[in-house]
């Protein structure tokens, strides 16, 4: 039972639990030594060696001058110059795009306005997308969040061969969404598939899961929950090992059992992280693309569109139907609806919290630290 | 601590570790049996032995190992690019004071909330214009640097790292460089090994950037395996052969590392 050190407050957000934790020393050089024995944690560093003494106007102390200034931009300008040409300037891009004909093989035409916007928007196949997306999501992403955490709840005990067992539930996660993907899409074969043999086997007829939209829907999902499960219940377990123990032990006297203790201290208590794998799993299942797109051959989404998602869609419009402008309208389309959910989740989230009782302890001090994007970042 | 797991607690894991195998072990399964014995209603328990006569067939049906040795470049690549250039950019937003840090970090962690995939058709026509489509360039360029990677890094070197002993490099004459290599990166290979991991992983089972920009001659894996199943009737016992071929490196790759993975990722709950 330990009461870990990262209950004290004070701690910047995003700082790592326990180790690394350096007292700030008085200063020179002479604390150095001692303060990089102290901490037998980290990785030995190699000592540089002393190679010159600093003499004030020498032309190394000129050049240590100039490199103070120019060097750290250098080391960062990488990422900028990067973001500027493949993340910035495509998501203006899209919107210049969308504003006008653009056909995949002619290039830029007319500017014609909302157009492209007012064509997606009546188009049927864009409605029955969305909607599609929007099962699918429900459908992996509730499930999978609800036996992440039972999961995470099973791990957070005193196993035998812990490692071994974080291991194994991670699996799938290795397992590309392409190969998942053509997996699944046999053992819910229609007519010969693992899913149909069992289900005739218990006496249930087979279920036509290609070409019945629920069915399709529950195949795809179940591809999603197989691939993420794990991968989820392992930061809800990284969470859930910062709750103080002495809580269980206080409880335990109390009278509550396993069950109540999981459900009023660590579901409250790890709250900040589920809000986290609630957003990522959010945008990320509102893309979903690889598991759908081949979960039959045409790649269309079904026979009658039944499957096709927003990116489907989107892919379809920009590289089947060659409407560059059509393609980029659905891309912030798909922008916004995930803006949009993304602030609805934090809303819901926040007056869940207010609501229940357990929170408040929650919502400062440590478990904050425990958010895996931190709101707030320290001041450097 | 008194929760001690009984023997449900290891039943209820075990049965979902096996669910976790189970679909893995059927492709197995479908691709070691031949076309014929398929199409028999039960289906079967155990291997046949024609899952290497079936690999064949699939490597003959794709160019599966051209596909094999792109995801290795572009994979490698990437990962390794984003290690370097995060770890730099990660050592002067943790360790360096220059003008402009705090904006220019809040800029780097606000990028993490833009979907990168939705500007796919710029990106497209960009790479039209460089000439770059259908080329490995196409996949790699843009991955070479990441938010997550220089924010990541950050946050590790913080504290890896005392100030105390960058100063004292610096005293000793050490340039900015220098003191990088000599005490940054010995101090940062934990946690690059995690990110270059992380970074592998995930673009070696990307899917819809390399279907947009590789041609059918020069895909990578996962665009190999969708191939695979084009045409009108799919033979599962090719597609399952080849789906279970396309595994194997990231499960050695698992096999090898996945103690760093889980690390990797409960680290990563807490440091994003």
């Amino acid at each position: 039972m330990t009461l870990e050190s990262s209950s004290r407050p004070g701690r910047a957000a995003g700082s790592p639990a326990g180790e690394g934790e350096t007292p700030s020393p008085a200063g020179g050089p002479e604390d150095l030594l001692q303060e990089s024995e102290r901490e037998p944690g980290h990785p030995p560093r190699q000592r540089t060696p002393v190679v010159a003494a600093r003499r004030p106007g020498s032309w190394r102390s000129r050049f240590f001058r100039l490199e103070a200034r120019t060097a750290p931009y250098l080391y960062i300008s990488p990422f900028f110059l990067l973001f500027a040409v493949v993340g910035l300037f495509p998501l203006l891009y899209t919107a210049y795009v969308s504003v006008h004909q653009w056909s995949l093989l002619g290039g830029q035409g007319d500017f014609i306005g909302l157009d492209n916007y007012r064509r997606v928007l009546a188009d049927r196949y864009f409605w029955n997308a969305l909607r599609n997306t929007l099962s699918i999501f429900l459908l992996s992403s509730v499930p999978q969040v609800v036996i992440a955490l039972c999961l995470a709840g099973l791990l957070d005990t005193q196993l035998r061969g812990r490692t071994l067992w974080r291991m194994s539930v991670m699996l799938p996660f290795v397992v590309a969404p392409a190969a998942v993907a053509l997996i699944f899409g046999n053992v819910f074969g229609d007519r010969y598939g693992l899913a149909n043999s069992v289900l005739e086997a218990i006496g249930v007829s087979g279920v036509a899961w290609h070409t019945d939209t629920l069915a399709s829907h529950l195949a795809i999902a179940s591809m999603v929950n197989w691939r993420w499960t794990g991968y989820n219940a392992l930061i809800f377990l990284a969470a859930m090992q910062a709750v103080p123990r002495d809580l269980y032990e206080s409880a335990s006297l109390d009278g509550a059992g396993r069950v109540r203790q999981f459900v009023s201290i660590t579901v409250p208590m790890i709250r900040p992280t589920l809000l986290f794998v609630i957003i990522t799993s959010t945008i990320g299942g509102l893309q979903i693309f690889a598991e759908p797109r081949l979960f039959d051959t045409k790649g269309l989404g079904g026979s009658d569109r039944q499957y096709q998602t927003l990116t489907m869609y989107l892919w379809e419009l920009g590289w089947r139907v060659r409407d560059l402008g059509m393609a980029s309208a659905v891309a912030w389309l798909l922008f916004l609806i995930i803006v949009v959910f993304a602030l609805v989740n934090l809303w819901l989230s926040h007056r869940a919290g207010s609501l229940s009782r357990g929170s408040r302890r929650t919502s400062r001090g440590r478990s904050r630290r425990r958010t895996p994007a931190p709101p707030t970042l320290e001041a450097p | 601590m008194t929760r001690r797991p009984g023997f449900l607690v290891y039943g209820l894991l075990a049965a979902f570790v096996l669910g976790s195998c189970a679909p893995l072990y059927w492709s197995f399964l479908v691709g070691s049996h031949s076309r014929s014995e398929l199409t028999s209603r039960v289906p079967p328990l155990f291997p046949g032995g024609h899952f290497l006569a079936n690999a064949q067939r699939a490597i003959e049906a794709v160019p599966f190992w051209k596909a094999l040795g792109n995801s290795l470049i572009v994979s490698g690549t990437v990962a390794t690019s984003v290690v370097v250039f995060s770890t730099l950019a990660g050592f002067a937003f943790a360790k360096l004071t220059f003008r402009g840090r705090t904006p220019l970090l809040v800029f780097v962690v606000a990028t993490l909330a833009v979907p990168t995939q939705l500007g796919v058709i710029p990106l497209f026509i960009v790479m039209a214009e460089l000439g770059w489509v259908g080329s490995l360039w196409a996949l790699i360029v843009p991955g070479m640097v990441t938010a997550f990677g220089v924010f990541f890094m950050r946050q590790y070197l913080l504290d890896a790292v005392p100030d105390e002993l960058i100063e004292a490099a610096r005293v000793d004459g050490c340039s900015l460089l220098r003191t990088f290599w000599n005490v940054a990166v010995p101090a940062a290979r934990p946690a690059a090994a995690i990110l270059w991991l992380f970074t592998f992983m995930a673009t070696w089972t990307d899917f819809f950037w390399p279907l947009i920009v590789l041609p059918a001659s020069n895909p990578t894996i996962q665009i190999a395996l969708q191939q695979l199943q084009s045409g009108y009737y799919v033979d599962y016992s090719l597609v399952l052969a080849g789906t279970t071929l396309s595994i194997v490196p990231l499960l050695v790759l698992f096999v090898l590392t996945g103690r760093q993975l889980v690390a990797g990722i409960m680290q990563g709950a807490v440091k994003g």
